[in-house]
């Protein structure tokens, strides 16, 4: 019970200050929380363009296959030299440590699922329907706002939670680039040998990214059209018919 | 310093440096596809009995997704990170986080595999005598490959990806480049790392591929004649 | 009356969280050698029943013997590999070749290679099939030879029985006739016990040697004959079934053999004028048959008898001949679009007589 009763105590220990715990909460969200904005208003615009011109699906199909063979460690890592030469470069960035590695990763990392699932959304708008739009008159950007979109938000929402949850939780290797986080604790005290606070950087970081599966899960409910109803899970996902091409892999974590 | 004689050097990669520890290189390399192969050894193992468990009993299939999407949903580290005060920096640490992350995808596709089946099939099989086991032995699996090899491939790829994050628990086969290269300010090392890792995604992702084709025939159609 | 192949005793079946039976109380009998097509609406509880001969569904009470074994008594794999059974969608296996498709049921009973190899052989010629498809994949064959593969599969270990579950549902018309006409040439060759299920009475009339029409709920609304059946159907439910064009159906049950035919108006090549003008007035035709020594050789226009005697008319020929094995359905449409009014009945090269519209309708009437 020992193990138990120490950690209890370091929760109440180490709320307050710089490195307690309220505070590493907001450090890992601020980050993750920019980083997935970020890579939304790039990515979303792009790739819902894309969908409704209908081109595009050879670099859809690479970027799906390099992000996902590319290692979010690596990417990591790769983005301090980076920022670092930046910080060397740019006036404005004193410091190629801590935020501006973390972001510039997790924005990169970001962008390749949002990026597909709303291409993948988009082109997956049943052809009838949108026939039937441009029948009535829609056209351009009119068809994609008020008729694509809307149709493959369900697709799109779900590359955003996929996205959120990955981006919450590499964020926690921010700290080895400098950067708080709660990922801080379980580093920290893999050097220092302290179980206790391994485990409770742990607890918290798996807090965190169910925290926030659940919340855009719950997201996903309020928002999409009631008409599209969002499947609940209680049928089998059937994966095959959903990555046929490679397309978009990402859709069967959802 | 070790630091500052790496960072002092201007050159983002330097091929001399790969040249000359080539040995330490390719025992990582080596490193990495054990830890794959074990992960998704083991995974695929763990998935089957699962996958059979749900298939069976369909009530339990609700109940074994939710419990390995969470431990999908935890993030790599976090999972070490709750393995380490009781098992240690040891490879079986980096193994039950590995074979953790496999599970969700290979369950899903090898049940989803099998329920994808044509119904006739398995009717016409049942109807002229195929008992239980066999039917899913000579029928089931071999039809249900595709779905199932689309999964293990998923899984090899992201296995091969989480292997990296072992490096901070001791293990991590090319992850060890990356993470000595970040403590050292030394690019080259985090280039080389994670270019490795690119490599033997894609590698292995092939592998499988044409291991696919070689086991599914069938799906190949013959030109006339 | 023999011992049945296949016996259904006051079967019942009951699908858990249905308060509705779907076969109620059903007995039945299938003789050996003979075709038993299971025909109804969907919901009837036909493939429910076929289904249980197999035990694919397992009765809820009641009893079914197969060549006197009750099928409860018996393993369902084991008694599975002693019935054959073909399904509307086939189900051939995908990642196997028709050959290997085929030697199905010989493999699971443990046969040896060649005699595995010459039995596939032997079913790839019985079924028509090309040879040359032998070690393709189902998927390159088409719908009426993957069905083929499909009812060579079911006879590979020489069942005695055949179960056959809208076995033609799937193939086009033209392709479906085809299929049935060689179902019933096999069946001719091979005599097996069939039981077919269908929703078509036309093909439970082309294909049975007895039909059970059930009703909804699984209640045997009538078994018989197809002749039977449409000659004297039991209560509104059947009569509805069989349609409109009930008459039509029979008559391509019946065949001209078991139909008293006329002389018709037909007269010898020595006959005068006044013979064939009267054999014409008997009928009310216009036209004339002329007997050579007892061979009808032709016919004539009774304006034709103004150009000279009837030994010297040229004859006209008849344009369609009917023989004793065609049915009646054949004989009306030959009276109704030939203009003779009468058809013709050839027994080989020999007129045996003629087939009148009232004949047949007459026999329609008994």
């Amino acid at each position: 019970m020992g193990f138990f009763a120490d950690l209890g105590r370091w929760f109440l220990e180490n709320w307050s200050g710089d490195a307690g715990w309220l505070v590493r909460i907001w450090q890992h969200v601020e980050v993750s929380a920019v980083a997935v904005v970020a890579a939304v208003l790039v990515a979303l615009p792009l790739g819902a363009w894309l969908g409704h011109t209908g081109r595009g699906g050879l670099a859809v199909v690479s970027v799906v296959n390099i992000g996902r063979a590319m290692p979010s460690f690596g990417i990591l890592a790769l983005a301090l030299p980076f920022t670092i030469w930046l910080a060397d470069t740019v006036w404005f960035i004193d410091n190629g440590l801590g935020f501006a590695p973390t972001f510039v990763a997790l924005f990169a990392l970001a962008l390749p699922p949002v990026f597909t699932n709303t291409w993948a959304g988009i082109r997956g708008v049943d052809p009838e329907i949108v026939e039937a739009a441009r029948g009535m008159g829609f056209t351009g950007r009119r068809l994609l706002r008020d008729v694509e979109f809307p149709l493959a938000l369900p697709v799109i929402l779900t590359g955003v939670r996929v996205t959120a949850v990955q981006v919450v939780a590499t964020a926690t290797l921010g700290a080895l680039v400098g950067y708080g986080g709660l990922g801080r604790y379980i580093i920290d005290g893999f050097a220092t040998q302290d179980d206790v606070r391994i485990v409770a950087g742990a607890l918290l970081v798996a807090a965190l990214s169910v925290l926030t599966e659940a919340m855009f899960s719950l997201v996903e409910r309020r928002v999409v059209s009631p008409g599209l109803g969002i499947e609940r899970q209680t049928t089998v996902p059937t994966p095959e018919t959903r990555f046929r091409n490679g397309e978009h892999p990402e859709a069967v974590l959802s | 310093m070790i630091v500052a004689q790496a960072a002092g050097d201007p050159r983002f990669f330097r091929w001399d440096w790969v040249w000359g520890h080539l040995d330490l290189i390719g025992a990582k390399v080596l490193e990495h596809l054990v830890l794959t192969g074990i992960a998704l050894g083991v995974g695929l193992a763990v998935s089957f009995a699962l996958a059979l468990v749900g298939l069976r009993f369909p009530r339990t299939y609700q109940p074994i997704t939710w419990v390995t999407g969470l431990l999908y949903t935890i993030p790599s580290l976090a999972l070490f990170a709750f393995l380490v005060p009781v098992t240690g920096f040891t490879t079986l640490t980096a193994e039950i986080g590995l074979v953790s992350y496999t599970l969700l995808i290979l369950i899903r596709n090898i049940v989803a595999g099998v329920q994808g089946i044509d119904p006739a099939v398995r009717e016409s099989a049942l109807g002229m005598g195929y008992g239980r086991r066999r039917l899913f032995i000579e029928i089931e699996l071999p039809l249900a490959l595709p779905v199932i090899l689309a999964g293990l491939r998923i899984a090899a790829v992201t296995t091969i990806g989480l292997v990296t994050v072992t490096a901070l628990i001791g293990k991590g086969g090319v992850g060890f480049f990356i993470l000595r290269g970040l403590n050292r300010f030394f690019d080259t090392e985090i280039v080389l790392g994670t270019a490795l890792s690119v490599l033997l995604a894609v590698a292995v992702d092939l592998v499988l591929v044409t291991t696919e084709r070689w086991l599914t025939p069938w799906s190949r159609t013959r030109g006339a004649g | 009356m023999p011992e049945p192949m296949i016996s259904l005793e006051g079967v019942t079946k009951v699908f858990p969280g249905s308060a509705a039976p779907a076969v109620d109380n059903l007995t039945l009998e299938v003789a050996a050698g003979e075709v038993a097509v299971l025909v109804g609406h969907s919901g009837c509880g036909k493939t429910t029943t076929l289904k249980m001969i197999n035990r694919l569904i397992d009765p809820t009470s009641g009893r079914i013997t197969v060549a006197g074994e009750d099928v409860m008594t018996v393993p369902a794999p084991e008694l599975r590999r002693r019935i054959g059974y073909v399904i509307q969608q086939i189900g051939l296996f995908p990642h196997r070749t028709i050959a290997d498709n085929i030697a199905t049921v010989p493999r699971l009973l443990g046969w040896d290679r060649t005699r595995i190899d010459e039995r596939t052989d032997e079913l790839i010629a019985l079924v028509d099939l090309d040879p040359a498809l032998r070690n393709r994949y189902p998927r390159e064959l088409s719908g009426g030879q993957r069905q083929r593969a499909g009812v060579a599969r079911a006879l590979a270990a020489d069942p005695p029985v055949l179960l056959m579950d809208e076995p033609f549902g799937a193939v086009d018309p033209i392709v479906r006739s085809r299929l049935q006409d060689e179902l019933l040439d096999l069946q001719r060759r091979l005599h097996k016990t069939i039981v077919l299920v269908t929703h078509d009475i036309d093909e439970a009339i082309k294909l049975g040697d007895r039909v059970a029409i059930l009703q909804v709920g699984g209640v045997l609304a009538q078994h018989d004959s197809p002749a039977a059946i449409l000659r004297d159907p039991a209560g509104p439910f059947v009569e509805e079934f069989l349609g409109s064009d009930r008459g039509i159906k029979r008559l391509s049950l019946m065949p001209i053999r078991d139909v008293p035919l006329e002389p018709g108006p037909v007269v010898s090549r020595a006959a005068d004028p006044e013979e064939a003008r009267a054999a014409m007035a008997r009928y009310g035709v216009d036209w004339f048959g002329i007997l050579d020594d007892g061979n009808l050789e032709g016919w004539a226009w009774a304006a034709d008898l103004e150009q000279g005697p009837i030994a010297s008319l040229p004859a006209r020929s008849f344009r369609v001949r009917l023989g004793y094995d065609d049915s009646l359905r054949d004989a009306l449409d030959t009276v109704i679009t030939s203009h003779t009014g009468v058809a013709p009945v050839f027994d080989g090269e020999r007129f045996v007589g003629m087939l009148t519209a009232e004949a047949i309708s007459r026999e329609l009437a008994r």
